[in-house]
């Protein structure tokens, strides 16, 4: 292995990692709260979408209106995302944090219909497509750059293969959240993600660039844990 | 054919309403809000003034204001 080809090896494992763990989190979050079933379906469209985007655009994938895609997707993520954020603030202080530990399957956000249920099947196929795109684009922009498309491609596809792997079992953790808790997070999460990508889209540049979910994601937390405590205040109060 | 209609017109209800609720929900201010704070943000970043806390803030307040119209549910419930 020559050292430009474990260069670029190294960036694409990394940057991909980055977004793998987006996708990971909101595909194991969705599925988490609202079921597996119709979350799995919405991967596997998600996947096959960004396949035929691959096969149509090929190497021209800058054409793609990346823009566009995360500014659409971030709002419907944000929006989707402040609606589990109050459920599970209002699930939350209604019923504090005691019983963690003991799943609530009686919860009304886990799906329990026959069909499929098109709300986890549309956030996981959203989560999946705008982050294999942006997989995809540095997996082109690397590749074609150092000219080693292989090691670029092995790179991305590592970073998938072990963020998934990490994922499966963080899946089993999440499992045993009480889904009032896990809706929270959930919610924390999609919020961070959504008003991310939505202002990215618009072409806003965030102080500290990729870095910025991270405080992005310790406000919304704290947000939610205040707003929990007070919540939890009127409940006690009447 | 009028069951062939009314199933196109029961269908397209349904898309409809699944994504009014997917976006909208039970608070149609706090979806307003976020849309309202996005153009307000893009206008200010077309000027070429610093703007991305304008929606964390606008989440954090829009959130707040619906959750203090909602009656507070009741423990255990």
């Amino acid at each position: 292995m020559t050292t430009a080809t474990a260069t670029v090896f190294i960036t694409t494992f990394l940057a991909s990692t980055v977004e793998a763990i987006e996708m990971v989190a909101i595909v194991v979050g969705v599925g988490a709260t609202r079921g597996w079933r119709s979350t799995w379906f919405g991967v596997t469209a998600g996947f096959a979408l960004l396949v035929a985007v691959v096969v149509v655009f090929g190497l021209a994938l800058g054409s793609v209106p990346i823009g566009l895609l995360r500014l659409v997707i971030g709002v419907l993520l944000l929006v989707f995302g402040l609606q589990w954020l109050r459920k599970g603030i209002k699930r939350v202080a209604a019923r504090s944090l005691t019983g963690m530990g003991i799943p609530e399957v009686t919860d009304s956000e886990f799906w329990v219909g026959r069909g499929v249920d098109w709300t986890a099947f549309v956030l996981a196929l959203k989560g999946v497509l705008l982050e294999g795109v942006e997989i995809a684009f540095i997996v082109v922009s690397v590749g074609l750059a150092a000219r080693e498309m292989t090691a670029a491609i092995v790179g991305a596809a590592s970073a998938l293969v072990l963020t998934a792997a990490a994922g499966t079992a963080f899946a089993a953790v999440f499992n045993r959240i009480p889904r009032s808790f896990l809706q929270l997070v959930v919610g924390i999460l999609l919020t961070t993600f959504g008003t991310f990508w939505s202002l990215e889209g618009l072409g806003v540049e965030w102080p500290s660039g990729d870095l910025s979910i991270l405080p992005l994601l310790a406000f919304y937390a704290v947000i939610a844990l205040s707003y929990t405590r007070i919540e939890r205040r009127r409940v006690v109060a009447g | 054919m009028s069951t062939a209609l009314s199933r196109v017109a029961a269908g397209v209800g349904a898309f409809f309403r699944f994504w009014y609720g997917f976006i909208v929900g039970d608070d149609w201010t706090v979806a307003a809000a976020v849309g309202v704070a996005l153009l307000i943000t893009a206008a200010l970043n077309q000027r070429g003034i610093i703007a991305w806390w304008l929606l964390p803030l606008t989440v954090a307040v829009a959130t707040a204001a619906s959750l203090r119209r909602t009656v507070a549910p009741r423990p255990g419930g």
